[in-house]
């Protein structure tokens, strides 16, 4: 998994709450064995109607939003099924970061395991970032290390993390190699309790 | 002794390890698979040479991509090969399999308890977010996401922080012909589809109490569309007396036993929760969701609600485009409403009960000429007991369409799609759209609900029936 410590990008606002994880990639694009090749698929019924063809109207297929990594979303954002590609859909597609009100718990989770930083802001913050980012091409820093929202126009926030989900993210970390140093407790637990 | 909850107790049994400023590591004890989110994890554990850790506390079963005509023609390659794979996955691991041609196949949330893996006390988790089904025994079950599956098989742990816990406590009794489903929809579209966020659910009260296990399957199933990770139940008689004689439950002595700690798991009298909601069991209605997510339910003797009564701009936009998709008018009464498929299915309600019940509404009746009806057993072992029983017959002589086990049209993965614009009275748990297919437009009721729909073409109360389960 790639470090994330300060991310500056572009921001494309979506303004809706309860963006399902049936909405961020339907279920016929869950059918495939591998990891990568997803970012395709993302918001796929929003973005193309029933026969392929774009949708103009629907605000991804905005040029001006092509080079966006950063995604400011509604309440509840990534709410319903488990599915990491919800996650991995983003990451292809080029968000790095998400920002929202509140984050579907399963969600919020599979980003830290993906590498996305799930960052949460008040209401009113979002919708002063998501009225920025309609208005205008709107940049944002989004530093891990401090905790930090800022834009060059004085916009400034911060948010929290687990101290945990904080360090995966910043060092990049394989979870798994982290749990196996404690390999000696899960076998004494198993011993333990005649598991 | 400090009174504890459920979720304490069971919590405190599974700490492997803790630390300052980390999660606590958890130990699970069943792990849950199948085909859809599980084979980017074991071709993660391929690429790093790890193993499984415990191929005997992990099961698979094929559910999602199922075909529910021929089960043995898989016409999608693509969900050929997903299938091939956590096949292939489950004989390179060492890991039970119930495949396509097994008799105990089918949807996950339905087999666990079917055959005794889902036990109380248990840490329980699935790629798959209704794993929260599994709570209904006083288990600890949540859905985790494709790395998390991965992390279980390497090292049977996960880094969990203590969750909150709510208490959702129903008072009184449910009406005639008011379920489980008519329970859990009424919750979410009272509390809404986030306020279970960041907790586990505990279901208490007079109401829950009496629940059968397939209803309070039911209930906990749908948590997660309350925001919850986990819903459950504190384990009692009606509990026990489900688990004995499953062939993964100890037997004799080992089952008085396993009963003793069992008992022992329930929440204590003074246990303190982080929140408390309340309704009352005997104002819920049946429902009928109008929307595109759970939380947007009406009884069924309820207008469609309009854009005007919103309480914010937001929820005024929600509203407006839920009815756009929808195809709906605000004021229209749902009972207006027609159908043009029933779907009866899904790990909410596939279980036998809710066959039967479904059943007693259709039997001597005919289907709507202008709906296309389908039942969908949630196991091949259930198919089997309702075969014996002879509820396809009642189904088929009525017009449905009696199908193999799987999650089919609950989220249309396989060939059972519903088409563009078409609408569908569901007993699955979620109507987002596009769900059951792209513009395909979902309601959301119980079996009964849905069996009637079936029948008059349009949604109706179901309490109209006189049926013998009603007088029960
Ligand atoms: S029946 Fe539906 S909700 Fe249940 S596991 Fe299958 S797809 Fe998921």
């Amino acid at each position: 998994m790639e470090p994330i410590r300060q991310h500056q990008g572009l921001v494309y606002p979506i303004n809706r709450a309860n963006i399902d994880t049936d909405q961020i990639i339907p279920k016929q694009f869950l059918k495939r064995i591998e990891r990568q090749g997803f970012g395709q698929f993302l918001f796929y019924n929003w973005r193309y109607d029933d026969d392929g063809n774009v949708r103009s109207n629907f605000s991804l297929n905005d040029p001006k939003y092509k080079d966006a990594s950063i995604l400011v979303a509604g309440e509840n954002f990534g709410c319903g099924s488990s599915r990491e590609h919800a996650p991995w859909s983003l990451q292809d597609y080029g968000f790095k970061v998400i920002v929202a009100p509140s984050f579907a718990d399963i969600f919020f989770n599979n980003c830290v395991k993906t590498g996305i930083l799930p960052v949460q802001l008040t209401t009113k913050e979002t919708e002063v970032l998501i009225a920025n980012a309609e208005a205008k091409e709107y940049k944002l820093t989004v530093d891990l290390e401090q905790e930090k929202v800022y834009d060059s126009e004085g916009f400034n926030a911060s948010f929290s993390l687990s101290a945990y989900q904080r360090e995966m993210l910043l060092n990049g970390w394989d979870e798994i190699s982290v749990t196996l140093t404690h390999e000696d407790k899960i076998s004494e637990f198993e011993a333990a309790t005649s598991r | 002794m400090q009174p504890k909850t459920i979720v304490e107790k069971i919590w405190d049994k599974h700490v492997v390890h803790q630390e300052k400023d980390k999660p606590d590591l958890l130990y699970i004890d069943l792990h849950l698979v199948h085909e859809v989110t599980s084979p980017q994890a074991f071709e993660g554990l391929r690429m790093k040479g790890r193993k499984v850790r415990r191929p005997d506390l992990t099961y698979a079963t094929m559910d999602h991509n199922v075909p529910t005509l021929d089960r043995y023609f898989i016409k999608d390659p693509v969900s050929k090969k997903q299938m091939d794979t956590l096949k292939d996955n489950c004989e390179e691991f060492g890991i039970t399999l119930a495949d396509i041609d097994h008799p105990d196949q089918g949807i996950v949330h339905v087999i666990g308890p079917e055959l005794g893996l889902t036990q109380p006390g248990k840490t329980i988790v699935c790629g798959d977010s209704h794993t929260s089904t599994h709570g209904a025994f006083g288990a600890l079950a949540f859905g985790i996401g494709t790395s998390e599956v991965e992390h279980v098989l390497a090292t049977q742990t996960l880094w969990q922080a203590p969750p909150k816990t709510l208490n959702v406590k129903v008072n009184g009794e449910l009406g005639k012909g008011v379920t489980a489903k008519d329970l859990i929809l009424a919750i979410i579209a009272k509390f809404g589809v986030r306020f279970g966020t960041g907790y586990v659910i505990e279901y208490t009260g007079d109401a829950v109490k009496s629940l059968t296990m397939e209803e309070r399957m039911t209930v906990c199933n749908m948590s997660i569309e309350a925001g919850a990770r986990a819903g459950l139940i504190s384990p009692d008689e009606t509990t026990f007396e489900f688990l004995q004689g499953k062939r993964h439950v100890p037997d004799g002595e080992a089952f008085d036993k396993a009963v003793q700690e069992w008992k022992a798991l329930a929440t204590d009298p003074d246990a303190t929760y982080d929140a408390t909601v309340e309704i009352n069991g005997d104002e819920i209605e049946p429902q009928v969701s109008w929307g595109t997510n759970p939380g947007m339910c009406i009884p069924v003797n309820e207008t469609i609600p309009s854009p005007e009564d919103a309480n914010s701009a937001s929820e005024k936009e929600e509203i407006e485009r839920a009815l756009e998709y929808m195809g709906l008018e605000a004021g229209q009464p749902i009972t207006s409403v027609n159908v043009d498929h029933v779907f009866i299915g899904s790990c909410t309600n596939s279980r036998l009960s809710d066959l039967r019940r479904a059943a007693d509404i259709v039997i001597g009746k005919k289907v709507s000429d202008h709906v296309t009806a389908i039942v969908v057993p949630g196991s091949q072992t259930i198919k089997l007991l309702a075969e014996a029983e002879g509820l396809d017959k009642v189904f088929l002589d009525a017009g449905f369409e009696w199908r193999e086990a799987g999650c089919s049209m609950c989220l249309a993965m396989n060939d059972d799609v519903i088409p563009y614009g078409e609408r569908c009275a569901s007993t699955s748990n979620r109507n987002f759209e596009g769900r059951q297919g792209n513009g395909a437009r979902t309601h959301l009721v119980s079996p009964e609900m849905a069996a009637a729909a079936a029948i008059e073409g349009h949604f109706i109360d179901v309490r109209k029936y006189t049926v013998p389960s009603f007088s029960s």
